[in-house]
């Protein structure tokens, strides 16, 4: 156990971080070891939110542990159950109707968008920009709106369901995502314009929290924060599930490695998203939004994995079966864990301000690095 | 015409007619500070609210619409919670140093009323040296904010503490020369002849360019003094917290607040005074019968129409812009600022000499 108040003995400050501060948006604790404003070292301590969810997950069917995930990273909560719900149909060898593929993969991508919306706004108030999260907020909400009446929930949609999706999608689904496709691209300059390109985010963001490519590999990190640095990580170009080889859309990849360039794959991936959103919209076929399963699933005895590209990066599931009703174990591969795991190396010898700003890029959510 | 200084004449006056002359400025005295404390309060007040409208018009929100008609009386009802609210003192935390800290933060900002003009004739003390007297008080503000940083026996206070003690030096530089730069041109430190100067036209119009880089780097400077985002590193919610006051909570917090507040209406006061001509009217050199019209409006609504004009600003900056890092905001004074207003003062002077002002 560290010492976490006084001073060491170097005479540097010891700071705690954490588990309340407005900076952190959950309980993460982090125990900074400071020489003035230069962070000499970067101190994670986890375990505030732990809820034990792959343990309770082994006591739920296959059914119900879907659900579980959605509380893990709770902004995308979506993808969190599309990817439990993709290994349990792997386990069963279930074919997914394609309407009901079509339909997962427009909710991802909005969920995608919906997280990003949410991270750009709160990155740029850890900056001291409070503004810019109400104009994300904005956006969010249109997403939610979405969500609300197809899903009947906002947040955690609980929408999946395995062979399928829980219910058809309400008949203004349509036009409502239409109609958000709009509002987004209307809105987007605004973003640039009193965000990024606004020379004092420049400033804060550009040459801090360098990652080089290799640091990025070997720390195990995944998702915009990886290809903030050059790796191409995109789970759905590498192993493509559902529909997503059958679509044109680009895996964002910045080579600065520095917090600019994890802003900007963030950015940049809304619009491949919309990209998706636009190819799919029109064209969802007719037909079964669920497939016909049994009322009882029973995995036969095995070990299954799957993994999806989350908002944060991959995230695996990972399912023993010993044949039963429910999961003998079930271990889940989470982006944030590894993403936050990087931020030590990255914050040595910057400003406490930087370090603000780096926590912001690499989009932690706590309850995903604890479970 | 209906003028404060005419009231103001007035009391004098009936003051001196029923009593002797020295009970006569004793009350007087009594008198211009119950009216600073209660202008002091007011100011609290109306900022607060228009700080949050002005923040919701900008965030796309309706802000604060509940207490009294249009949310206005939100901040009324604020205070009093913040008045019933137990006053923590933590326990490793200094007593005497901590409770003192909030008061010399009011009475800095109190003090500083003192040479501000509010209309014509209505000064509380038109001192020669005006200019400097507020310089000078200005600068005590970082010894208040020190100790309630040092005190409070918590290191993000201490930290805030310390990023403040930084900047306010700096910036009092560039805010110091840039007020200077009209100073130059006007001959005198006080008040009262630099409004005066401005009756054919307001300096930041006559000074030509060097008038108007004096201006903005006036409300660089300003802004950083009175750690306002993007300078305000001090309280910087995000990574302490709530900077040098994370320690202080009911009555002793509010004060910090106010004082806060009332700093911004008086350094857009000064700014208003020195570059925008405080309550003289918007005169263009000789148009007399144009200046005559603009006379009609009274002094007083100038001085605070521009005095809020240029608070509105301060709050535009808040809410527009992210914060800046330690050491940008010191690059950005050392490095930037401060020669430009060296040079600018130069070059003031040089306008100055050779009469090119109008």
């Amino acid at each position: 156990m560290v010492e976490t108040i006084g001073n060491t003995a170097e005479g540097n400050m010891i700071i705690n971080v954490g588990p309340q501060h407005p900076a952190t948006h959950g309980v993460l604790h982090l125990v900074i070891t400071i020489n003035g404003e230069t962070i000499q070292k970067v101190e994670p301590h986890l375990g505030y939110i732990h809820r034990s969810i792959e343990k309770m997950c082994e006591s739920l069917t296959y059914r119900q542990f879907i659900y579980v995930t959605s509380r893990m990273d709770y902004l995308s909560a979506h993808i969190n159950n599309h990817a439990c719900a993709l290994c349990v149909e792997k386990g069963l060898q279930i074919e997914v109707p394609t309407r009901a593929q079509y339909i997962r993969v427009i909710m991802d991508e909005l969920t995608r968008i919906a997280s990003h919306e949410l991270w750009w706004g709160a990155m740029a108030m850890d900056l001291g920009a409070f503004t810019p999260f109400f104009h994300a907020f904005r956006e969010r909400e249109s997403i939610n709106d979405i969500m609300e009446e197809t899903c009947g929930a906002r947040l955690t949609m609980n929408y999946m369901v395995p062979g399928g999706v829980m219910q058809d999608i309400h008949p203004d689904f349509q036009r409502k995502v239409k109609a958000f496709i709009q509002q987004f691209k209307s809105k987007f300059s605004e973003y640039n314009e009193m965000v990024t390109g606004n020379i004092i985010f420049q400033n804060r963001m550009k040459q801090v929290g360098v990652l080089s490519a290799e640091d990025a590999i070997s720390y195990g990190c995944s998702g915009p924060a990886a290809r903030g640095s050059g790796v191409s990580c995109d789970i759905r170009k590498i192993y493509p599930y559902e529909i997503y080889n059958t679509l044109e859309f680009e895996e964002v990849l910045e080579t600065g490695g520095d917090s600019f360039a994890r802003y900007m794959v963030r950015l940049n991936e809304m619009h491949q998203s919309i990209k998706i959103i636009e190819q799919l919209i029109d064209n969802i076929p007719e037909g079964d939004f669920q497939a016909k399963t049994k009322a009882v699933l029973k995995l036969p005895k095995g070990e299954f994995y799957q993994r999806v590209e989350t908002a944060r990066g991959e995230l695996g599931v990972y399912i023993v079966s010993e044949g039963g009703t429910t999961p003998y174990r079930i271990k889940f591969r989470s982006p944030g864990f590894s993403n936050l795991s990087v931020l030590d190396h990255i914050a040595r010898g910057s400003k406490l301000g930087d370090l603000v700003a780096m926590m912001g890029t690499l989009d932690l959510v706590i309850p995903d690095i604890d479970r | 015409m209906w003028s404060l200084s005419e009231i103001a004449h007035t009391i004098h006056e009936w003051l001196n007619t029923t009593f002797n002359s020295t009970l006569a400025t004793l009350i007087e005295m009594v008198v211009a500070g119950i009216a600073v404390i209660s202008l002091f309060a007011l100011l609290g007040l109306v900022l607060v609210i228009m700080e949050r409208k002005v923040s919701a018009w900008i965030q796309i929100r309706l802000g604060p619409n509940r207490v009294g008609p249009k949310g206005m009386l939100q901040s009324m009802a604020d205070t009093l919670k913040l008045l019933v609210k137990e006053g923590l003192t933590p326990n490793g935390a200094d007593q005497f140093l901590f409770n003192l800290a909030p008061f010399i933060a009011m009475i800095v900002a109190m003090l500083l009323m003192a040479p501000i003009a509010f209309a014509k004739d209505f000064q509380l003390w038109d001192l020669n040296i005006g200019v400097l007297y507020v310089s000078a008080v200005s600068s005590i503000m970082v010894i208040s904010i020190l100790m309630a940083g040092w005190s409070s026996n918590n290191k993000y206070s201490l930290m805030g503490a310390m990023r403040s003690g930084a900047q306010i030096v700096s910036y009092e530089l560039s805010a110091g020369l840039s007020l200077l730069s009209i100073v130059v041109l006007t001959g005198s430190l006080q008040v009262s002849e630099i409004i005066q100067s401005q009756s054919n036209g307001w300096w930041i119009f006559k000074g030509h360019i060097p008038a108007i880089i004096s201006f903005v780097i006036f409300m660089i400077a300003v802004t950083a003094e009175t750690n306002r985002a993007p300078f305000d590193l001090a309280e910087a919610e995000s990574e302490l917290t709530a900077g040098f006051h994370t320690e202080y909570s009911g009555m002793k917090f509010a004060l910090f607040f106010l004082a806060e507040y009332v700093n911004v209406f008086i350094v857009c006061a000064i700014g208003a005074t020195v570059f925008l001509g405080g309550w003289m009217p918007f005169h263009i050199g000789s148009w007399e019968g144009f200046n005559h019209i603009m006379d009609f409006i009274p002094s007083s609504i100038w001085f605070f129409g521009k005095t809020f004009f240029l608070i509105f600003m301060i709050m535009w900056f808040r809410w527009t812009f992210p914060r800046l890092r330690i050491d940008q905001l010191l690059n950005l004074e050392w490095k930037y600022l401060l020669p430009i207003s060296m040079v600018n003062i130069l070059l003031m002077t040089a306008i100055a000499i050779l009469g090119w002002h109008f």
